[in-house]
């Protein structure tokens, strides 16, 4: 049997990927998003790991929110990117600064 | 190793290595491409964990739409591969002892000596007609409930967010005006000259 330690050892090297590509790509907009969606596989798998080895299905449940809420948010992030794409014709993230003082 | 546990173990290489992937590529498309190959990798972890229907749904809409969206919106805008890579080198030190001090606490505290199979041991097998999707269901729709119709909210919130973000008016396209065409009358298309015809 696979102890379940493997299974959160396994999470956490995802999620620590998807902050390394956080802080490694900072101007690539689409990579930041991707690295997101990264750390949210990571706790997902977490959540049902945890599941699975309490007999419970509330993991299961939540991860339904978490995959839902992950969807909602690529979606607007991605219509945002398109608008920055529109006026800029660039995606660094540098070019954000309107609100800079 | 059992069959599980070499199955267990093939899919977390893959999932690691596309996620390395995904952070280390240079092209936006093949970072999209190596994301849409670790999710299929952990969708086979989540089906060894016995959540079937969780894991298809990870394929289908997940990867389905979500990561078709991106490769839509990647495929759209035209990148400059020289900029989008200039922090990379000068951030590499910080980022790798980031890494590596999270993932070192991680396994201190995650580790075999608290969550082994001792403290947390393996469920037993479950019935024959055990089935996810009605465990699933029959939670989801009792208890959380009202949480799921939050959740269809937030997707109507996703969809006016989106589509009010996105859309373009009809600033410069030429389009019709119905009411105009269906109040035209015969004398505003043709015009009637009579005119004494020509002999020879």
């Amino acid at each position: 049997m696979i102890p379940l330690s493997d299974f959160l050892i396994f999470a956490a090297i995802l999620f620590s990927m998807g902050i390394a590509g956080i802080i490694l790509n900072r101007k690539n907009i689409i990579t930041l998003l991707m690295s997101i969606e990264l750390m949210l596989l990571a706790v997902n798998t977490n959540f049902i790991a945890f599941s699975y080895f309490l007999g419970n299905n509330i993991g299961e449940v939540f991860v339904f929110f978490i995959l839902t809420v992950a969807a909602a948010e690529a979606a607007i992030g991605l219509a945002i990117m398109v608008i920055l794409f529109r006026k800029t014709k660039s995606i660094e993230v540098q070019k954000l600064d309107l609100l800079k003082g | 190793m059992t069959f599980l546990q070499l199955l267990f173990y093939t899919f977390a290489m893959l999932a690691l290595i596309g996620a390395f992937m995904v952070v280390v590529s240079k092209n936006p498309v093949q970072s999209v491409l190596f994301l849409v190959f670790t999710f299929f990798a952990t969708a086979g972890i989540w089906m060894i964990l016995h959540s079937e229907f969780l894991s298809l749904v990870l394929v289908l809409v997940y990867v389905g739409a979500v990561m078709t969206l991106f490769l839509f919106v990647v495929m759209m805008l035209s990148v400059h591969i020289e900029t989008l890579r200039e922090g990379f080198v000068r951030y590499l030190p910080f980022g790798l002892i980031i890494v590596g001090i999270l993932i070192a606490l991680t396994v201190m505290v995650l580790g075999p000596a608290r969550f082994g199979l001792a403290q947390m041991p393996a469920p037993g097998l479950k019935p024959a007609d055990y089935s996810n999707l009605a465990n699933l269901g029959s939670v989801l729709f009792t208890d959380y409930a009202y949480p799921f119709e939050v959740a269809g909210v937030i997707l109507l919130t996703a969809i006016i967010a989106a589509i009010s973000l996105a859309h373009r008016p009809p600033h410069k396209r030429k389009t019709q005006n119905v009411v105009d065409q269906i109040n035209v009358t015969p004398k505003d298309r043709l015009r009637i000259i009579k005119m004494p015809s020509e002999k020879n």
